[in-house]
């Protein structure tokens, strides 16, 4: 039995080594990806894992890619990310907030390896940030919004209070206002990124309550679906949602990160790679509006002139000056606009929004 | 403060927010039925949720294949049963421990749902029809919540009803509250535990794939890895609540659903609660009121089947 | 003809040794054929999951990183368990020992404090645990309530109530308003062993500590004789005068505690900080770990340690084999089941019946 056990073993190490020999070839670059939920959770990790696609088909065979999904945030996250670092990936993206500490610890240990982080705000000279503004496309759904309302009433589900969702919902709240000064929001918190079932339910809830557009900072289409089933509009997010919602979604606050995917490879294999924070929005594409749809012509006119302005730089949604819910103004640290920092850890709402922020 | 309060009455008592929670609780009460008579026979299956699970992957597939939501939901009786079936072949047939069976069952449930369902991300389906009686569904107030909804709500009080009845008026359910009860007895009047418990669980694993196949196929009608996000712990937990008795059971998921949906509802009202404490009500109110249920029954130790759980190897 | 089940006269030693091979040696051959349809390579897994992460002392130090928690849980876990009293709320207990003991990090962060603050951030994570576990002891104890929907129920509430904290009053305030702590500073950190760079911590000497102090409990004291007597033969314990209230307070105290101090040392150490995404899920799995270990504090060592080679080698699949995780999960129930099942043969053997019997009849 013992000895069996053994050449059992050596076989399956000669194998091994035979297969793993093999799979030492070329040049390719590996790049690794980490994703906090499942790729088929049609939204967020659906999105970066669209974008590790787009870039594996730019760059064809100069890159190899390699991806960990559901990797928690917790002690587990370390270890995924050293493991991409220790089975020879070059480049590694990281795609929650939650893995910002780990990554940067690897990030010390490895300093020949290059690191990139969403949505965080720690870099050092091998690591860098990343993000999408998504806030410039929720003005302009807050202003399509405020357009097609007629209860004046917009519902927003939203996941948990952390500063990209504050900044998205005040973001919307201005753009509607701009349109509508007394538009008024209702938020429900559901705890979760994805609960489709909760996400229905906080739906229906909002709906009663009188809204008639639906717009969600959660993952899942089921705002959308239910929107479609009750005859009212939505907007989608992360991926556009139309499939679920042909006559409801008005358009969707896409991420496309193929493009900055493909250009940070592409980076590292022509060595010109530096440690950088990049915040892309819908004048680099890392932000796409799905299509306007089911809306009068006036209204997506508008929508896209609006979209255009933002792009252009022209205007900016966060432009001074902005009253907070208490009614004080609010210091306008980048000249004529609240300058990035203030945005990226907002945690005030703006005036209008009649919802309690934790800790305050 | 008086205008708060006749915002809450107003919106507890719409026809649509009885809808919602309706709605909400329907996959809670077919898994914890199902689950129930389980426990009942004297098995312990804490797999709920991988069959759910499963059931909610094989139910979208089916539908999704053959524009059936019947189809479909056959699909998710047959997913959870078939789990059901290596369950019990284990604790059944090998006296494997249950608990760990069980636990086992659920991580094999996930993995497989996301490999069955990964094809099918991103596929719609048109949601299980609801039902429109000519002058019956315009009844106000009643008509939708008694002749408007899908068929899945309906099938599954009549499924409660049906355990109810089976369990205290056929001389099958006696058997098999017997088997539960005092398994080396009923082996002794010569019933057949083994094959009872296999049937049970069986029955617990359709039931637990059905109510899977209610989120993909009516609820959301679309499919995502993990969407049963937990429901079937909370099922398990419901058949506890409820002493084993289904008419608690009832109780104990429209008030489950109730308070969910009231924790998310109440938050544009403003109380003043921070939104993780709205979120927390359904699990506390299940604990306080399951604490006043059996303060009131006096501590006369616990109402689960004496035999449940633990493994029967008939003497030869 | 029938496949029946007997029990044996004596635990088959032989059995009891080779069960874990057999196992691994059976999942391979199911796998191997979901592999093969899938286009890997069986033998590739083998070595992937089982026999890579050995190789290479960066993956046998998180091996240990990984079981530490659930080793710690399932001691605690067990002790419940063998008296059949039913925790399912260790996650909870973690939880609120990470936040009990947190709170003192947080307090006296970027403070000149000296080195009694991890002990006793250790202790509050432990008092913090054994209060939270108390609570469904004591709705059992005074009002006959289901310990096993209490302490689930409980789990939700500990989970929301920290997110509330590190969103709320605890969070960084240099943190930009993400919901984090500040990092803990090294006073508050629980050690690593080796300077190399890996993770390996002294909370893996604790948990070995606490296997040692579980064997004696359970081996050598009254209170170890009482709960595996209430485990085995609860009338006689009854009749024999033991407290059966004072057990289940007894064993929800310690196995929270245990819980608790898992959760703080988890945060003190490998995480470094506190923030909604601590747990991975411990609490459920340290349950397996505990069964899988038959209930005993060895037994669980080994077990944690097996499991914890299966989630790194199922990392390393999802790297080097390109297997998305769902397969890996599929993997790690079907070898649950066969680990299970052949554990089963040790005390149970299968018998090939000829003769079929209907009813048994009764005997006076």
């Amino acid at each position: 039995m013992k000895r069996l056990h053994v050449v059992a073993m050596a076989a399956a190490l000669a194998v091994a080594a035979a297969t793993f020999g093999g799979a030492r070839a070329a040049d390719k670059l590996k790049v690794g990806f980490i994703y906090v939920g499942p790729v088929g959770d049609l939204g967020w990790s659906y999105q970066h894992d669209l974008g590790r696609k787009a870039m594996e088909k730019a760059l064809g065979d100069k890159v190899e890619t390699t991806y960990l999904e559901n990797v928690p945030e917790g002690a587990d996250a370390e270890r995924s990310i050293e493991q991409l670092a220790r089975t020879g990936h070059k480049l590694i993206f990281t795609t929650s907030f939650g893995f910002m500490e780990a990554t940067l610890k690897v990030a010390k240990k490895y300093p020949n390896v290059f690191f990139e982080h969403a949505t965080g705000f720690k870099r050092a000279p091998n690591m860098s940030t990343y993000a999408a503004r998504f806030y410039e496309g929720r003005y302009i759904q807050g202003q399509i919004a405020a357009k097609m309302s007629k209860t004046g009433i917009i519902g927003y589900i939203v996941s948990f209070p952390i500063p990209e969702v504050i900044s998205n919902i005040n973001a919307t709240m201005l753009g509607a206002q701009s349109i509508n000064p007394n538009i008024k929001v209702k938020i429900i918190w559901v705890n979760s990124w994805f609960d489709p079932g909760k996400e229905a339910d906080a739906a229906k809830a909002l709906i009663d309550q009188g809204a008639d557009i639906l717009t969600q900072h959660t993952d899942s289409p089921a705002a959308t679906q239910i929107a479609e089933q009750r005859g009212i509009h939505s907007f989608g997010e992360s991926s556009d949602m139309i499939k679920f919602g042909p006559h409801a979604q008005l358009t969707a606050d896409t991420d496309y990160w193929g493009g900055y995917y493909t250009k940070r490879a592409q980076a590292v294999l022509d060595g010109t790679w530096k440690s950088e924070d990049t915040w892309g929005g819908l004048d680099s594409g890392m932000v796409v509006m799905a299509p306007y749809t089911n809306m009068p012509d006036d209204v997506k006119k508008m929508a896209m002139a609006t979209e255009a302005s933002i792009r252009s730089g022209a205007f900016h949604p966060f432009k001074c000056p902005i009253v907070d819910q208490d009614g004080k103004t609010v210091e306008c640290k980048g000249g004529t606009r609240l300058d990035n920092g203030q945005i990226l850890s907002m945690n005030w709402y703006v005036k209008g929004i009649d919802d309690k922020l934790p800790g305050k | 403060m008086l205008e708060t309060l006749s915002n809450i009455v107003q919106l507890i008592f719409s026809v649509s927010f009885i809808l919602t929670v309706i709605t909400a609780s329907t996959p809670l009460l077919l898994a914890a039925s199902g689950e129930l008579v389980v426990e009942r026979s004297g098995v312990l299956n804490l797999g709920v949720e991988g069959m759910m699970i499963v059931g909610a992957a094989c139910g979208f597939a089916g539908a999704y294949m053959t524009g059936s939501t019947f189809v479909g939901a056959l699909c998710g009786i047959l997913a959870g049963a078939a789990m059901a079936a290596i369950f019990g072949i284990l604790t059944l047939g090998l006296a494997v421990n249950q608990v760990a069976t069980g636990l086992a069952l659920t991580i094999l449930g996930v993995g497989l749902s996301g490999l069955i369902g990964a094809r099918f991300v991103g596929e719609k389906i048109v949601p299980a029809a609801h039902l429109d009686l000519p002058l019956l569904t315009g009844l106000p107030v009643v008509g939708r919540i008694l002749f408007g909804e899908d068929a899945f709500v309906y099938v599954s009080m009549a499924l409660v009803i049906g355990i109810w009845l089976f369990l205290y008026r056929t001389r099958m359910g006696l058997v098999l509250r017997a088997v539960g009860d005092n398994h080396a007895s009923a082996h002794a009047l010569g019933y057949p535990v083994l094959r009872i418990r296999m049937l049970a669980v069986l029955f617990g694993g359709a039931c637990a794939g059905l109510a899977g196949a209610y989120l993909p196929l009516a609820y959301t009608p679309f499919f995502i890895p993990g969407m049963t996000s937990g429901r079937g712990w909370i099922a398990l937990a419901l058949v506890v609540f409820a002493s084993w008795r289904p008419g608690r059971l009832v109780i104990g998921a429209y008030l489950f659903g109730a308070v969910s949906i009231l924790g998310l509802a109440l938050q544009p009202l403003h109380l003043g609660i921070p939104q993780q404490v709205m979120n927390m009500l359904p699990y506390l109110a299940t604990v306080i009121v399951l604490v006043l249920i059996s303060r009131s029954r006096g501590t006369a130790g616990s109402a689960a089947p004496a035999s449940l759980g633990m493994v029967f190897v008939p003497d030869r | 003809m029938q496949l029946v089940l007997e029990r044996r006269a004596e635990r088959s030693n032989v059995i009891a040794i080779a069960s874990p091979l057999i196992a691994i040696a059976l999942t391979l051959v199911t796998i191997g054929i979901l592999f093969a349809i899938l286009g890997k390579n069986p033998l590739t897994a083998l070595y992937v999951y089982f026999i890579e992460p050995l190789t290479d002392t960066f993956t046998l130090q998180e091996i240990a990183v990984k079981a530490t928690p659930l080793v710690m849980i399932a001691v605690g876990l067990s002790l419940c368990y063998i008296a059949n009293i039913w925790n399912i709320g260790a996650e909870g207990q973690f939880l609120v020992g990470a936040v009990c003991g947190s709170w003192l990090a947080v307090r006296t962060n970027g403070a000149d404090v000296g080195y009694w603050v991890l002990p006793v951030m250790l202790l509050l994570g432990m008092i913090g645990g054994a209060l939270y576990g108390l609570i469904p002891a004591i709705c059992r104890v005074y009002f006959g309530a289901s310990e096993i929907l209490t302490s689930l129920m409980l789990v939700y509430v500990a989970d929301l109530g920290m997110d509330y904290l590190v969103r709320g009053p605890w969070r960084d305030p240099q943190g930009l308003n993400f919901p984090t702590t500040a990092a803990f500073d090294p006073v508050a950190s629980v050690p690593t062993l080796f300077s190399g760079g890996g993770r390996l911590h002294a909370g893996s000497i604790i948990a070995l500590i606490v296997i040692m102090l579980a064997s004696v409990l359970l081996g050598r004291t009254i209170m170890g004789f009482e709960i595996r007597l209430v485990g085995a033969a609860p009338r006689a314990a009854r009749f024999s005068g033991f407290n059966a209230d004072r057990l289940v307070l007894f064993t929800f105290a310690v196995s929270g505690a245990l819980a608790g101090l898992a959760g703080i040392i988890e945060v003190a150490g490998p995480i470094g900080h506190l923030d909604p995404g601590v747990s991975s899920g411990y609490g459920f799995t340290a349950i397996i770990v505990a069964f899988l270990g038959r209930l005993n504090p060895l037994g669980i060592l080994i077990a944690g340690l097996f499991l914890a080679l299966t989630f790194i080698g199922g990392e390393g699949a999802q790297i080097s084999m390109k297997v998305p995780l769902d397969l890996t999960k599929v993997f790690q129930g079907i070898l649950l089941f066969y680990v299970l099942a052949c554990d089963s043969l040790i005390v149970y053997r299968v018998r090939l019946l000829r003769s079929v019997r209907t009813a048994v009849p009764a005997h006076a």
